[in-house]
């Protein structure tokens, strides 16, 4: 699946994260969160993972996680994908 | 038993994934109005992980899909079918056609995910005038259907008067839904009360639905849970008298009687009716015989 566009998901909220996602070339992935420390490999690896399940092999990912659990990122990050592709 | 339902946006990931804590028989995920049709995708998707990932158990997960006459509710549907919603909350019905095309899709999905026909209830939401004239044709259109739920706020819009905390104005819609789902078979779930800071008027407002036949109630706010789910829950002594009726039958039934009484009463067929009613939600919330 291809990023054709900037896009973004979620919110500042508690619990919530705000994902944004661009074009780019290979995965990056930066992740800004209050557990970081403890939880940071962890969510980014969740990441990752969606975005392999979902065919995208080409984004740069911005995550700000306010304490959201990981079917919140899920959730998050497969939106983004979905409004980055553009259809 | 779902004494109450407890309304949890459908975008907002801190109530979501509490909503299993707060004490409500039901959670209706809601992707319709609480949700901004910018955010429907975000919400779908947010709705269908928390149904995936979370533990839900003790708390049935009801969603509130977007109606028939939009774009989305297809989409609804596709989603989260496959983590088996215990029913679907169909806005905006008005008459049984609206059911029938509900139906149609949601059997074809059941049918692409490999689940018997039936599997998910629905339960149209009725808040439109013609919907209230329809409600028997509505909840006897089809096995599907396995409630009716009063929407008070929008059929008070179509009904052109204001929505009050007496409710006058819904008396006729309240009456006339529980008639209606009754005679058809199936339950019946009352609209929220939406002052969420009156204690006093939740507890009028529930006892006034029970007393007129409602199932339960729906809430938008999880103060007005614990009222709810007390008011629809039988009493210590309605039990107890339950118990004492199925006793009464029984001994008649040994000596060969026909008709008898109890404490001076006459039992018929709807007290026992009643009484077997009582006995089953009093096993279901763990309440045993008083002495």
């Amino acid at each position: 699946m291809e990023i054709k566009k900037l896009a973004s998901a979620g919110t500042m909220e508690s619990s919530d994260a705000y994902v944004e996602i661009e074009p780019a070339q290979g995965v990056c992935v930066t992740l800004e969160s209050v557990v970081g420390q403890q939880f940071g490999e962890a969510i980014t690896a969740v990441v990752k993972e969606v975005l392999q399940d979902l065919g995208v092999e080409n984004a740069k990912v911005r995550v700000v996680d306010r304490g959201a659990l990981e079917c919140v990122i899920r959730a998050r990050v497969e939106t983004a994908v979905v409004r980055g592709k553009g259809e | 038993m779902r004494r109450s339902m407890l309304f949890l946006p459908g975008n907002n990931p801190n109530m979501l994934i509490n909503g299993n804590c707060l004490g409500a028989d039901a959670v209706i995920f809601d992707l319709e109005d609480a949700v901004a049709p910018d955010q429907k995708d975000a919400a779908r998707i947010l709705v269908r992980n928390t149904m995936r990932y979370m533990d839900f158990r003790g708390c049935e997960i009801i969603v509130r899909i977007n109606s028939i006459d939009t774009p989305y509710w297809k989409a609804d549907v596709d989603e989260i079918l496959p983590y088996t919603p215990g029913l679907i909350l169909l806005p905006k019905t008005s008459c049984a056609a609206d059911v029938l095309e509900a139906d149609a899709y949601i059997t074809e999905v059941e049918e692409k995910l490999g689940l018997a026909q039936n599997t998910v209830g629905l339960m149209p939401l009725i808040e439109t005038a013609m919907g209230v004239e329809n409600a028997f044709a509505i909840a006897s259109a089809t096995k599907r259907v396995q409630a009716l739920f009063l929407g008070a706020e929008d059929l008070t819009a179509d009904l052109q008067c204001k929505r009050t905390k007496e409710g006058r104005e819904i008396e006729y819609a309240r009456t006339r839904l529980v008639v209606a789902a009754r005679a058809a078979g199936v339950a019946v779930y009352d609209t929220p009360f939406t002052d969420v800071n009156d204690d006093e008027g939740i507890v009028t407002d529930a006892a006034l639905a029970k007393a007129l036949g409602f199932t339960g109630k729906a809430s938008i706010s999880p103060r007005h849970v614990e009222v709810i789910n007390s008011v629809f829950s039988p009493t210590q002594k309605d039990v107890d008298y339950a118990y004492e009726v199925m006793d009464a039958i029984a001994l008649a039934k040994k000596q060969g009687k026909g008709a008898i009484s109890l404490h001076g009463k006459m039992i018929d067929a709807p007290i026992v009716t009643r009484a077997q009613q009582t006995i089953a939600m009093a096993e279901a919330l763990g309440m045993e015989r008083g002495m």
